[in-house]
């Protein structure tokens, strides 16, 4: 799986988990740039993630990712 | 139901439904819990007012007079302490230290509290030793949850939510997530929360009166593998050595444990009945006999029409039934035709049933007394009494015939548990919805400002048990009938005018000159909205009604006052 491909995957989970319409992810979107994105809604997009590539993710990742990029990269690793 | 779904619920709220008012307390983060608890709320018909204790506040919300905690008046308190927090602790004593803390807040808090039990955390540090050992850390967590069971038997107002059951059947790697646990301080999975959330609301539906009463049985391939009619009595999957014949003695047995509770049966077949009832009598391996079953149809017609009649003899809300068929058309035309029946969607394999029915946890109650054990004969007596009205032209004549007898006590503390629970049972025939603990009823027996009266009704066919009770407050020279509620089952047999018979003769006997009444309608109690009318009372507007004590006349009825003339 390309990295867009999975940026647009996430992106279609961010969409259901917070429940956005017309979410445009890109690398470098943070939390800061999207209101819903707290660190409630983190856990929950983090559980939906794992869900539906099938992977976990360790405890640091969880807590260190910056941004949208961090996230793929982290997906693309575990494939 | 997801917990992306609760949440997206949580954000609603209806203005048909009534308002609950929920605290919740926790020692680790508990916002997303709140929003399951808000969400289910929606699913259950309540708009939830929740108020969430800051992290770790549990002692000091109790103790401090002022708080939060007891400004906000909650109907529920929901505390949740969890094990995990517990393993920093010393183990000695761990079970006793709890419970203490346990009682100290019960002492000071007035109200329902939901108290989360502990899920079991085994820590290894003692292996299977720890079973023979007081001081390990398994040890002190299962003597603290069977202490809390001791506990709440004793506590009306503490009800255990019982987390370690949840667990038992989801598993621990389920429940717990450490990952997520280490980047913030939830100790429950995402996924749990809706489980633990709709078992939040089965504790407080059961004590606001919405439970399951009764359970409707499809017979073949239900109750037995095989059809009757067509593979013949001999030949059915039913004992040891019959196929998976021995699954079906097991939900039998399950079935006979329900009804030994209190929860009806009846059975909705699509059979011959003779056909069908053969089975009860004569299979070596039935579980359930003719005797456990209040109402038995039998026949080709379709079964949505079969459940009205079954409900319409029994007598109780479409929604306190749940229907079990392997049949999943059968069960999609029922859920069509009647969408307050619960219609369990039953796993393909009959094998897999019981678990699965387990996990929905249909039948919780917020009681137990031993009229339940009796309800099953009652309900057969009352299909009995159905049968013998029809053959009487002339209602008084029916009346007559039924040699009733009533008797009439106060509140004592033999009768309290089936008062508070047919005030909580109490859905049609209720004037003021009013729901009473256990707690609530003993504390109305002391209460000088309150006259209280239970009455229990006799007759040819059998005891109906205690079937209605009135609760009246003393308002100088006026009784105000702060509470009616009777149980369906007796009515239309002349009750209502024994009753009022006997708060008048009360009022007179202690020289009050006005009854008050009032009806606070529900969704479901629209049965008794002419209740006052049809007794003479006279309407005041705002749902209250009147009754002037001297010019009362006693009103007909042939009920006689056990051990007095009338």
């Amino acid at each position: 799986m390309t990295q867009q491909e999975i940026l647009s995957q996430v992106q279609e989970i961010f969409c259901d988990v917070l429940d956005i319409a017309d979410l445009s992810l890109i690398q470098s979107t943070t939390s800061a740039d999207i209101e819903e994105w707290d660190s409630l809604s983190h856990i929950q997009l983090v559980v939906a993630i794992e869900k539906h590539f099938g992977v976990k993710f360790t405890s640091e990742e969880i807590l260190e990712w910056q941004n949208i990029g961090d996230m793929v990269k982290s997906i693309e690793e575990k494939f | 139901m997801t917990f992306n779904q609760l949440k997206k619920l949580s954000k609603q709220s209806d203005k048909n439904f009534p308002v609950i008012r929920i605290a919740l307390l926790g020692d680790t983060a508990t916002q997303l819990l709140a929003t399951a608890i808000k969400g289910m709320g929606q699913v259950r018909n309540l708009n939830v007012e929740l108020f969430e204790a800051d992290f770790n506040q549990i002692e000091m919300q109790f103790l401090d007079k002022n708080s939060e905690l007891h400004k906000f008046n909650a109907d529920f308190a929901i505390v949740f302490q969890s094990t995990h927090k517990l393993l920093g602790k010393k183990t000695e004593n761990l079970a006793e230290n709890r419970l203490n803390f346990v009682k100290n807040i019960l002492n000071k808090h007035s109200g329902k509290i939901i108290y989360f039990n502990y899920a079991e955390i085994d820590d290894s540090v003692f292996g299977n030793f720890a079973n023979k050992l007081e001081t390990s850390f398994i040890y002190q967590i299962r003597k603290l949850n069977f202490e809390l069971m001791n506990l709440a038997t004793q506590t009306p107002d503490l009800h255990i939510l019982d987390i370690a059951s949840i667990q038992n059947k989801y598993g621990r790697n389920f429940m717990f997530p450490p990952a997520i646990y280490a980047s913030t301080e939830m100790v429950l999975s995402i996924d749990s929360l809706p489980v633990i959330a709709s078992r939040i609301f089965d504790i407080i539906g059961a004590s606001r009166g919405i439970f399951k009463k009764c359970v409707v049985l499809d017979l073949d391939n239900t109750l037995w593998g095989g059809i009757v009619g067509d593979d013949g009595l001999e030949n059915l999957k039913l004992g040891h050595g019959f196929g998976i014949g021995k699954i079906f003695v097991e939900f039998q047995e399950w079935l006979k444990k329900l009804k030994e509770r209190g929860i009806i049966l009846a059975v909705c077949s699509k059979n011959d009945e003779s056909t069908a009832k053969e089975v009860f009598e004569k299979h070596p391996k039935m579980i359930l006999k003719l005797d456990d079953i209040s109402v038995f149809v039998a026949n080709w017609e379709n079964k949505a029409d079969n459940i009205r009649k079954i409900q319409n003899i029994l007598n109780i809300g479409f929604d306190s039934l749940v229907f079990l068929d392997d049949n999943p058309a059968e069960r999609e035309i029922v859920r069509r035709s009647l969408p307050s029946v619960c219609v369990p969607e039953l796993p393909k394999d009959p094998a897999e049933w019981l678990e699965f029915l387990y996990g929905e946890n249909l039948f919780e109650t917020a009681s137990f007394s031993q009229e339940d054990k009796e309800r099953t004969k009652q309900y057969r007596e009352q299909a009995e009494r159905v049968s013998f009205e029809q053959s009487f032209a002339d209602e008084s004549e029916f009346l007559k015939s039924m040699e009733m007898e009533c008797e009439i006590e106060d509140f004592t503390k033999f009768n309290t548990p089936r008062i508070a629970q047919l005030s909580q049972r109490s859905n049609q025939f209720n004037l003021r919805t009013v729901r009473y603990s256990e707690a609530d009823i003993q504390n109305l027996a002391s209460n000088e400002n309150y006259k209280n009266f239970a009455f229990s009704l006799r007759d040819k066919f059998g005891d109906n048990g205690l079937i209605a009770v009135i609760i009246l407050a003393k308002q100088g020279k006026n009784l105000f009938i702060e509470s009616w509620f009777m149980s369906c089952r007796v009515l239309k047999r002349g009750m209502e005018n024994f009753a009022l018979n006997a708060i008048v003769r009360y009022a007179k006997e202690n020289c009050l000159e006005k009854i008050i009444g009032e009806y606070l309608p529900t969704a479901k109690n629209k049965l008794v909205e002419n209740h006052y009318q049809d007794l003479g009372l006279v309407s005041l507007g705002n749902g209250k009604f009147e009754l002037n004590v001297c010019d009362y006349a006693e009103r007909e009825c042939f009920i006689k006052t056990k051990g007095g003339t009338k």
